[in-house]
């Protein structure tokens, strides 16, 4: 009886958390599977923005093609990221709009993806998971999550339900933080000052923590508050919602 | 002005650096952004006049011909002239026999963003022509031989301290310049005598309207209309996309214009022009003359870039834009800055003037959401991106860090395996710290920032092997 009403869900999990912070990943799974999802990760690497924001339409073709590929057969895509998560949405159907059979592909696609707290929160209509976490935290809406996929009053809500939390509001939030995958590297002065603004802005609100629903941002701004040694620690927001964020935050000291 | 656009990098390097112009730039930060949230809060059709304002733009670009023909024969039968300008020497030849006619001296000017596009205050120096900015803003940045820095805010880049010394240069009078206020008096007492002895009034245009042949200007200074109507001769320059069918879709796009760009929910000054001085107008100019402004925009048209021919001229996307804002508007070394600038730069002037331009963004998104006629911005500067990759003029070693990346991409069990023996080195480079503080071939990332540690292990290795585990 249970198996059937168990939903099978996909999870891509993105380059980034795949490579950088794969409990990131791991908290996501938990939450899905907590929700009553049961939850595969197919064999993957990434969504093709690299090459897709530098102008490389055909690699992010190809690209595109084998996410299209390896995520057919579930119900549900599930991306702990707002920005994947709107390259596959929003951006696959763009991808092949001159190219009919692949375009139906991509819409198929794009209509089974969700940004991870979207779909807790929308879709599977659970929030909360019964998590704890003392302490104050700012959210950062990432650009994509805030205005491609629409995520705002639904992180905050799901956070609000972890006890002992406190929600801080940023200034400027709907403001970028400077990441912009090769951005960051092809213009290192601008995206410092961008980062160095919002990281100034994370300290003014006293936070504990800094959470995003996007490892582009927090490498982004952990990096940052590691450089000017804040003790404002980071995580995704998946990991406190999971209940995982008792151990170090990205880019601080491993315990021994 | 010749562009300095292809210094982009050079430009942002010194702006970021230059402490007067980030004071000036710290000051007016989110001030537009705020007043705008304000205005828009207050007006709940917003959303609506917005797809109505998009629907006029794109059905009139649509019909653009028609339109155009219609506004000229309307001009025509009021008494003015219509001239087609196909480029920029061709708009600045026709301004300057028109002003050869009418035997001038001093010609005044309203506030022109084509007009600097053809840089028509040099031309009409040499010429022998004396031209005098009447707008503030612009009338500050022309004294300071510069261009302006924001399309609605020229001289948004200069502080209270930088204007005085440049009007005691320039005006030569013994005069307090300690406030806000003696500034304005000082430029009105100047202006006044200009305006007065001025043969040739040079004016902008927001919208050109089809059906009567009218031109609409706004400003909040009034100085438009003292440019419009003193003079013998008004000339108007305009681009052509600058046309609407009729008053009354001038009138939804200008309940957009003044609230997404200052926030106003309308300029101080919304005057309609139509044609010269009649026999029973009271004042006036005896010729009235449009030049419409191609330059490029014909191109545009037909391309994958029309979208880009809704703009209004608002300078919302400038005032939301973190790179706009981080650097003002001089760093894009031309005529048009921030985001609308980074789309028709590289498009007036080709990509490999302005090839910085389309990249130097995080696409973030705030642009095409503030935009009141919705041009996707976004979209069309990773278009130009496209081209400047498909045309091979995206530089070298980016493209091969690229390509190699995109290799690995595309074989997954290769991909796996190379990355996590990445992940693994830079994890045991960065030992319990947890962070690198330098990393070779990193250095734009770790200039200002460490690089978190990954963990030493990609999900998917460890999530496999979880799998298994349960398997067994």
């Amino acid at each position: 009886m249970h198996l059937v009403l168990t939903m099978r869900v996909a999870l891509f999990v993105t380059c980034l958390a795949d490579l950088y912070r794969p409990q990131a990943g791991f908290a996501a799974v938990r939450l899905l599977e907590s929700a009553g999802c049961r939850v595969e990760a197919p064999v993957q690497t990434c969504c093709g923005q690299p090459a897709y924001n530098n102008g490389d339409f055909s690699n992010a073709r190809a690209i595109a093609r084998q996410v299209i590929e390896a995520f057919g057969g579930y119900r549900h895509v599930v991306v702990p990221s707002g920005s994947c998560a709107g390259m596959l949405k929003v951006h696959y159907p763009r991808l092949f709009a001159e190219d009919p059979r692949w375009c139906e592909r991509a819409r198929d696609l794009s209509g089974r993806t969700h940004e991870l707290l979207s779909f807790l929160h929308d879709v599977l209509e659970h929030r909360d998971f019964g998590a704890c976490f003392s302490g104050c935290v700012a959210y950062h809406d990432s650009c994509s999550s805030l205005r491609e996929i629409g995520v705002q009053r639904q992180a905050r809500e799901l956070l609000s339900r972890v006890t002992g939390l406190r929600l801080a509001e940023l200034k400027d939030s709907e403001v970028c933080c400077g990441f912009g995958g090769t951005f960051c590297v092809k213009y290192p002065e601008l995206s410092a000052r961008m980062v160095d603004d919002k990281a100034r802005s994370v300290q003014a609100t006293g936070a504990d923590a800094l959470l995003a629903g996007d490892l582009g941002c927090l490498l982004n701004i952990a990096g940052r508050l590691r450089r000017i040694d804040s003790k404002v620690r980071v995580y995704h927001a998946a990991e406190v919602l999971a209940g995982m964020a008792d151990g170090p935050g990205i880019g601080d000291r491993r315990h021994p | 002005m010749r562009s300095t656009a292809h210094s982009f990098r050079n430009n942002v390097h010194a702006a970021l650096r230059d402490q007067g112009l980030q004071r000036a730039l710290h000051r007016v930060s989110g001030g537009f952004a705020d007043k705008r949230r304000a205005a828009v809060e207050a007006l709940p059709e917003f959303e609506a006049l917005r797809a109505a304002a998009r629907a006029i733009k794109d059905h009139t670009l649509a019909h653009l011909d028609e339109y155009l023909e219609c506004f000229e024969t309307q001009v025509v039968a009021g008494g003015g002239t219509v001239h087609w300008a196909a480029s920029a020497a061709a708009a600045r030849r026709i301004v300057i026999d028109l002003c050869r006619q009418s035997g001038a001296r001093r010609v005044t000017k309203g506030k022109t963003m084509v007009g600097e596009e053809i840089a028509i205050n040099r031309a009409l120096a040499e010429a022998g022509f004396e031209p005098v900015e009447t707008d503030l803003g612009e009338y500050i940045v022309q004294l300071a031989g510069e261009l302006p820095s924001h399309i609605i805010a020229p001289a948004i880049h200069k502080t209270r301290a930088d204007i005085a010394d440049l009007f005691r240069a320039h005006h030569g009078r013994q005069r307090e310049l300690d406030s806000a206020r003696a500034i304005v008096d000082e430029a009105r007492d100047v202006m006044r005598e200009r305006f007065l002895s001025a043969d040739v009034g040079i004016t902008g245009a927001n919208f050109l309207v089809a059906d009567s042949g009218s031109v609409v200007l706004v400003t909040n200074e009034g100085n438009g209309d003292l440019t419009a109507t003193l003079p013998q001769r008004h000339i108007v320059l305009a681009g052509i996309e600058k046309v609407v069918p009729t008053l009354e879709d001038a009138g939804i796009l200008l309940r957009l214009l003044a609230r997404s760009a200052t926030g106003q929910a309308f300029t101080a000054y919304t005057t309609v022009f139509t044609g010269p001085r009649r026999a029973d107008d009271r004042d006036g100019p005896a010729a009235f003359d449009v030049v419409l402004v191609d330059n490029g925009r014909s191109a545009m048209l037909g391309s994958e870039y029309r979208e880009m021919l809704r703009c209004i001229r608002c300078g919302a996307c400038l005032n939301h834009c973190p790179v706009y804002g981080a650097v003002c508007g001089h760093a894009y070394g031309w005529v048009y800055p921030g985001p609308m600038g980074s789309v028709l730069t590289p498009l007036m002037l080709g990509l490999r003037e302005a090839g910085d331009l389309p990249n130097a963004s995080t696409l973030c998104g705030r642009c095409e959401a503030v935009c009141p006629v919705s041009i996707p911005l976004p979209t069309l500067l990773r278009r130009l991106r496209g081209r400047q990759h498909a045309e091979g003029q995206a530089p070298a070693a980016s493209r091969r860090v690229l390509a190699l990346w995109a290799a690995l991409a595309r074989r997954p069990r290769l991909y796996g395996f190379v990355m996590g023996l990445g992940v693994r080195l830079l994890a045991a480079l960065a030992g319990r710290r947890g962070r690198l503080r330098r990393v070779p071939g990193a250095a734009g990332w770790t200039a200002s920032r460490d690089l978190p540690a990954p963990a030493g292990q990609t999900f998917q290795a460890a999530w496999r092997r979880q799998r298994a585990d349960h398997a067994r």
